[in-house]
């Protein structure tokens, strides 16, 4: 029996020990269950994001019986717990890609890709052959001493009652 | 004439955007040149036959190729669409006369969710052949954008009827009587 005592007593320690281990891992746990948990798909969210096929407008604005049936998939789809990336990978699977609401990106659809960055271009071009020139001639205006145009004595007299008004 | 420079180049990217946007239009437009060629009795060949779309049951593709030499009624349909509903047991007792005479009812189910239209097809029990347009690009084609749209295609793969909504059985018997008479 005395020699029961301090066996009993390393084992007491050893459950102690577990317990405080499994208490101190149970915060660790809990965030990554909530992190499984936390990111489903919302089906206002998705519908923003696809396109009725038939009608060609977004899903969300879309009152057609294609466009029911494809918000009940996508509803399907959550409810089977499919990401964001699974679910519109199946919708392009079932209506190809312009169930995405992406232009294309052959024929007349690359446009949507090009006209943009033909804008931009351009009017990185205008702005590179502008703004040297405008500089330079405020340079030069500087340099010759143009003086500014006076403000009139209407113009004067109503910018220092303006300017009373906050003294 | 340094300063017109940039209105000049201004004034130019205008006008190809107006250009490029009435381009877009006219192209994106449905095509109606198929029913004109028709009605003038050109009976133009089917577009896109050799296209290959994906069988509705599963087990690879088929293409309207496939069907030369017999008299095809080819119907695009989907199943939310309710004259679909409406013709679909005209197609199927179609389908049984054709089937005598060399003849098929070949469906494309356009834009339509696989199971919807699997679970059609159990609906009515539909025995002719079904294909998948997943993106409308086939339909598109024949300028189908609005369903039901039904085509009789000839031995020669020649379009010689439209029927642009539900069909009615006069425009199946047409379909019946050509595959009997040639």
């Amino acid at each position: 029996m005395s020699r029961a005592a301090p066996g009993m007593g390393a084992a007491a320690l050893r459950a102690a020990l577990a317990l405080a281990l499994a208490l101190a891992l149970v915060p660790a746990l809990a965030p990554a269950r909530a992190t499984a948990a936390a990111p489903r798909v919302s089906l206002p969210a998705m519908e923003r994001q696809l396109m009725c096929v038939t009608c060609k407008i977004p899903l969300n604005v879309a009152e057609s019986p294609q466009a029911d049936r494809e918000k009940a998939y996508v509803a399907q789809l959550i409810g089977e717990g499919r990401s964001e990336s699974q679910i519109r990978s199946a919708l392009v699977a079932q209506y190809g890609a312009a169930v995405l609401g992406l232009p294309g990106t052959h024929g007349f659809d690359i446009a949507a890709y090009l006209v943009p960055l033909a804008v931009v271009l351009g009017l990185l071009a205008v702005m590179l052959t502008l703004l040297p020139r405008w500089r330079r001639r405020a340079r030069s205006l500087a340099a010759a001493g143009v003086p500014r145009p006076a403000l009139s004595p209407d113009d004067a007299a109503r910018l220092d009652s303006d300017l009373a008004r906050f003294d | 004439m340094r300063g017109r420079i940039v209105p000049i180049l201004v004034s130019l990217a205008g006008a190809c955007l107006i250009g490029l946007l009435i381009y877009g239009v006219s192209t994106q437009s449905t095509s109606r040149t198929l029913d004109e060629d028709v009605q003038r009795g050109d009976f133009p060949l089917a577009p896109e036959a050799a296209r290959a779309l994906p069988r509705l049951s599963g087990g690879g593709s088929d293409s309207l190729l496939a069907y030369r030499g017999e008299v095809v009624v080819l119907n695009f349909w989907a199943s939310w669409c309710e004259p679909c509903q409406e013709e679909a047991p005209l197609l199927e007792k179609a389908q049984k006369l054709l089937a005598q005479h060399q003849g098929t009812v070949l469906g494309v189910a356009y834009k339509d969710l696989t199971s919807d239209s699997l679970a059609f097809m159990r609906r009515f029990r539909l025995t002719y052949p079904n294909l998948r347009d997943k993106e409308g690009g086939f339909a598109s084609s024949f300028g189908t954008d609005q369903l039901p749209e039904s085509f009789v295609i000839n031995r020669q793969g020649r379009i010689v009827a439209i029927s642009r909504g539900e069909i009615e059985q006069r425009f199946l018997n047409r379909a019946i009587t050509l595959a009997e008479q040639t």
